[in-house]
């Protein structure tokens, strides 16, 4: 088969250009007056009338039988309306949304069985929080302890009462599925070398710093649910949550609020919708539900990836990368809500920027005794850009190589594009070799390779990394089941929605069905319409819709909105100016043709004093029918919507030879950060931090700029601080922000230098390109490098992260003593 | 279980007076009441944001008598007699503080969670030192989480906002 044969055709109706009115520019955001002045409107900020509030009573168990609950006490507390065990919801309320195939059935509260600590065990309904705390504390419970798994590789061989869910048979092993991508015998057979490492990338998460809750109340009249959460895809899959219910999706209505950061954690947030609204039936009372910190790290259901590798690179003697073998084993807690998407996802880009002929990927996703994952800001992706990176990089050292050296020649070059890389997916566009360029410039790396040798000589441990990293966006809802082996639930659609209006006085109304999450879709929005309409921004206002009036919106996540926004307002806005000029050609008496929207009017080509304002056009399409021709589609108003579908997607082959076009829209970028280790302490100095990004047409370079900075800083705490720990027994050691620790001002670079490349994608509305993630996909793998070369006099490898001082001092002190009985050789068993 | 029983039933209400942005409340509380809870559910403020409720992240920062506060780690009652500044009485949308005003012009916001916090913070720190740099800014609101940001951005919009002050002279 040829490439074309799997590439659809462009549907980008606006090509980029050189030059913009709105887009490009670094406007202030929209959405920031309201927050900055203390109204915004976030899920806790929700007080309807009569509201209750309820508390969970969380299991201390990793693994039990629950044998006996006593809530007698508990009720008779006075203010207490409620007290709900697990069996008593199920009489109502059925299992949680679940993506894996088959599924993993999860409950609001636990039923029969615990399979983490910090599963809710029963839930109460109080007058106000305090009450239903403190009756928490009366509840009585019996548990049967169970064997608690907790070591992934012990996982692979639970048997017995080890098992999580012996309904999906005897086995805490979710999938174990091997996948090979090209001829991967024939190129490793054909290898000077393999570059062979255990990797260990630790379980961390997005914790926003609002915790996940809802409000929700039951209309007896109506027999109707509302919920108020920080929730998104309500509008893709909000039915689900009515199924959980047991109530038909349009006797429920999901009313996104803000959300206080989400970083993929929030992707669906069904728990705390379908817990609230299950009280609210109960006690006829709305009832809010809002996670407590402690609620959150260990039931929050959005740990992020927490992965063994064992991983084989084969390479030439010249450098050249030809194939890559890996085995992976993935902790996935307790439960599997959405089976192995994160491994879909790491498909998209296994490969790196680099041509790469052929690659296998085993996988075993096992089940233990924690916190079930959710998403983390790269979704998976941001361990195989670690992995693919440090296998580079260990390549490099072993050749006697430069890191940028041997990136560039393994580049895919940009006459290559559009390229598809073994699994399937397609790269749409890029010119690695100039983001590599403006990143050596930026950080001014040449000069910093100088500094360092003085530096050496001065006897301080200065290292610098290089990570060239993909950036893919804009997923295709195929990740979520490529890897199933039973057939069912095979999704393809993932658009997001707009819907338009401009009203009589000419003001500009959009409504986005998916929700805010910290991002900027307002001000995308309004950017793009601006652009489109020649508006002032000022007279466009965005609002979100509820479930009941949303159209189809996946929303937020894997880099997706900006592109999916941006396409869905241009394809609303189309049809809008497709109307005004239908409307201003009959009352200006000119051929549309002739004219042109200009200055918030439409005017006559060559001649912009002859022209009608957008708001004087508005008017006439609302109060003046009889100003204009009968046609059907002349009715009267401007409104308009439009869902946007993926731009560029395919399906997997049917024999899994490759995985389609599920991820294609790729951006890139060039980590180099400069390190210090203090090899007394283990304290990381980061120097110099430099990142230049390729994500196409950019919308807004500062807030672009925004989630490059916080993404690096996100990856630096998953670098050198974050990790939930879960002792052998279970218990989740660090659950508080004083165990568990995030980086703040003092860990946080003061002065990130970013730089941009432009390469715009083929595929989307101006050859925009997601941004979202970046910044944590590419500082693991930078600052990695960067620490290993500042380590390099004493021989240290970095394979495990987090490199907490702790374990940075044990891996010096390890080297010192090789070194110290003459033993210099390097440590690469992690 | 009895005592803690026997304790939730026989709390006592307090009757306290707190100035709020200026404005007077008087109030009955349970002496266990939270001040962040009174501020956001009996005075409906709900401005001032609760992240961690064990004071290391530092949303629910306001201003007691001037000085920064945990409204997290604070009862209300301790609050009697205080004058309280939340976010709501920094400055409105068309009438907005200079640090509001560089928060926005330097994108030092995104999800706008933690900026109540820092923002009630940073008045602190520039009624403290009109002119801080960098690196004191750094200092100052290392006890305040941002999740989204990475920090630069905020750090900018304290230096532009003490800038902006000195020059208008407040």
């Amino acid at each position: 088969m040829t490439l074309d044969a799997f590439i659809p055709e462009s549907r980008q109706t606006e090509k980029p250009r050189e030059s913009y009115t709105w887009i490009g520019k670094s406007m202030k955001r929209v959405e920031d007056p309201r927050l900055l002045v203390g109204r915004g409107n976030y899920v806790d900020d929700v007080n309807l009338p009569e509201m209750a509030h309820a508390a969970i009573l969380r299991s201390p168990h990793a693994h039990a039988r629950i044998l006996t609950i006593d809530k007698r006490q508990a009720e008779a507390l006075p203010g207490v309306l409620c007290v709900m065990t697990g069996a008593e919801a199920a009489r109502q309320t059925g299992p949680l949304p679940s993506w894996a195939n088959p599924p993993v059935h999860q409950y609001c509260i636990a039923q029969d069985k615990v399979r983490h600590v910090g599963e809710a065990v029963a839930a109460v309904v109080a007058e106000s929080r305090y009450i239903a705390e403190d009756a928490c504390d009366l509840i009585e419970v019996e548990y049967a302890p169970l064997p608690a798994i907790v070591d992934l590789e012990a996982a692979l061989h639970a048997s017995g009462d080890a098992v999580l869910h012996p309904d999906r048979g005897d086995t805490n092993v979710a999938l174990a599925r091997t996948l090979t991508f090209g001829p991967v015998a024939e190129d490793f057979a054909q290898a000077d070398r393999v570059i062979e490492r255990r990797f260990r990338w630790p379980r961390s998460g997005g914790t926003p710093l609002e915790t996940h809750g809802a409000v929700a109340s039951f209309d007896p009249g109506t027999g109707k649910f509302t919920i108020h959460a920080n929730t998104s895809m309500y509008n893709y899959c909000g039915w689900m949550i009515a199924d959980s219910l047991g109530v038909p999706a349009h006797k429920l209505n999901i009313v996104p609020t803000l959300a206080g950061g989400s970083f993929g954690a929030k992707l669906f947030s069904h728990k705390p919708c379908v817990l609230a609204a299950t009280l609210a039936r109960a006690t006829g009372r709305p009832v809010k539900f809002m996670e407590d910190r402690i609620d959150n790290a260990t039931g929050c259901d959005a740990h992020g990836s927490d992965r063994v590798y064992y991983a084989k690179l084969a390479i030439k003697n010249d450098g050249t990368l030809l194939s890559l073998k890996t085995r992976i084993i993935d902790d996935y807690g307790a439960y599997f809500q959405f089976g192995v998407g994160q491994h879909g996802n790491a498909l998209s880009q296994v490969v790196g920027p680099y041509r790469i002929n052929s690659v296998e990927v085993a996988l075993e996703a096992v089940l233990t005794n924690k916190c079930q994952q959710g998403a983390y800001r790269g979704f998976g992706s941001e361990v195989a850009n670690f992995v693919i990176e440090r296998l580079v990089d260990g390549a490099a050292a072993e050749l006697g190589m430069d890191a940028v050296e041997i990136r560039r020649k393994n580049f895919i070059t940009p006459d290559q594009f559009p390229y598809l890389i073994p699994t399937g997916n397609m790269y749409d566009s890029g010119d690695y070799a100039a983001v590599l360029d403006a990143a050596v410039e930026l950080s001014e790396y040449d000069s910093w390779r100088e500094k360092q040798a003085e530096m050496r000589k001065q006897g301080r441990y200065v290292g610098i990394g290089v990570a060239s990293c993909q950036e893919r966006s804009v997923f295709s809802t195929t990740e979520f089941w490529m890897w199933n082996l039973e057939p069912g639930g095979e999704w393809t659609s993932s658009p997001d929605a707009v819907s338009l209006k401009i009203d009589p006085t000419g003001k500009a109304f959009v409504t986005l069905h998916a929700p805010f999450w910290g991002n900027s879709p307002e001000t995308v929005a309004v950017q793009i319409l601006a652009e489109q309409l020649t508006l002032d921004p000022a007279d466009i206002e965005v609002t979100y819709s509820d479930s009941d009036h949303g159209f189809n919106s996946t929303g937020p996540g894997g880099s997706r909105f900006t592109v999916m926004v941006a396409g869905a307002v241009v394809g609303a806005a189309h049809q809008l100016k497709k109307k005004l000029l239908r409307i201003a050609g009959h009352l200006m008496e000119a051929d549309t043709a002739d004219l042109e929207f200009r200055d918030g009017a439409v005017s006559l080509k060559g001649a912009p004093d002859k022209r009608l304002t957008i708001a004087e056009l508005a008017n006439t399409a609302h109060y003046f029918r009889l100003d204009l021709p009968a046609d059907m589609d002349l009715t009267s108003g401007l409104d308009a919507s439009y869902v946007y579908d993926h731009p560029v997607t395919t399906l997997p082959a049917k024999d899994n030879s490759h995985m389609g076009i599920f991820y294609p829209i790729m951006g890139h970028m060039c980590h180099i950060p400069v390190v210090e280790v203090d090899i007394e302490t283990g304290k990381i100095f980061i120097l110099n931090y430099a990142a230049v990004h390729d994500c196409g047409t950019m919308v807004n370079p500062m807030t672009l700029r925004g989630h490059v900075r916080g993404g690096v800083v996100n990856g630096i705490g998953s670098t050198l601080m974050e990790h939930y720990h879960y002792d052998e027994t279970g218990q989740l050691q660090n659950v508080l922000f004083t165990d568990y620790l995030l980086p703040s001002t003092l860990e946080a670079p003061t002065d990130i230098k970013i730089g941009h490349v432009v390469t715009p994608s083929p595929f989307t509305e101006y050859g925009i390109k997601g941004g979202g993630e970046g910044g944590r996909m590419g500082a693991p793998p930078a600052l990695a490098a960067a620490i290993e070369d500042a380590l390099s006099p004493l021989g240290v490898t970095i394979d495990e992260l987090p490199l907490s001082p702790n374990r940075l001092r044990r891996l010096i002190r390890d080297a010192q003593a090789r070194q110290s009985t003459g033993d210099i050789g390097v440590d690469s068993t992690g | 279980m009895g005592a803690a029983r026997e304790e939730a039933e026989t709390m006592e209400s307090v009757k306290i007076a707190i100035t709020v942005n200026g404005r007077l409340y008087e109030r009955e509380t349970e002496p266990r009441r939270l001040l962040s809870d009174f501020l956001r559910e009996d005075l409906r403020l709900t401005g001032t944001h609760v992240g961690c409720e064990h004071g290391v992240c530092g949303s629910c920062t306001i201003l007691m008598d001037g000085q920064s506060t945990r409204a997290c780690l604070t009862f209300a009652v301790m609050a009697d007699g205080a004058e309280i500044d939340t976010i709501e009485g920094l400055g409105g949308i068309d009438n907005m503080h200079p640090l509001q005003a560089a928060f926005w012009e330097k994108h030092g916001l995104q999800c706008g969670f933690c900026t109540p916090g820092m923002l009630m913070t940073s008045l602190e720190l520039l009624r403290e030192n009109p002119a801080p740099d960098r690196e004191e800014i750094r200092d100052a609101l290392s006890g305040n989480l941002c999740r989204c940001t990475g920090y630069q951005t905020i750090i900018d919009a304290v230096e532009a906002a003490g800038k902006a002050m000195r020059g208008a002279g407040q």
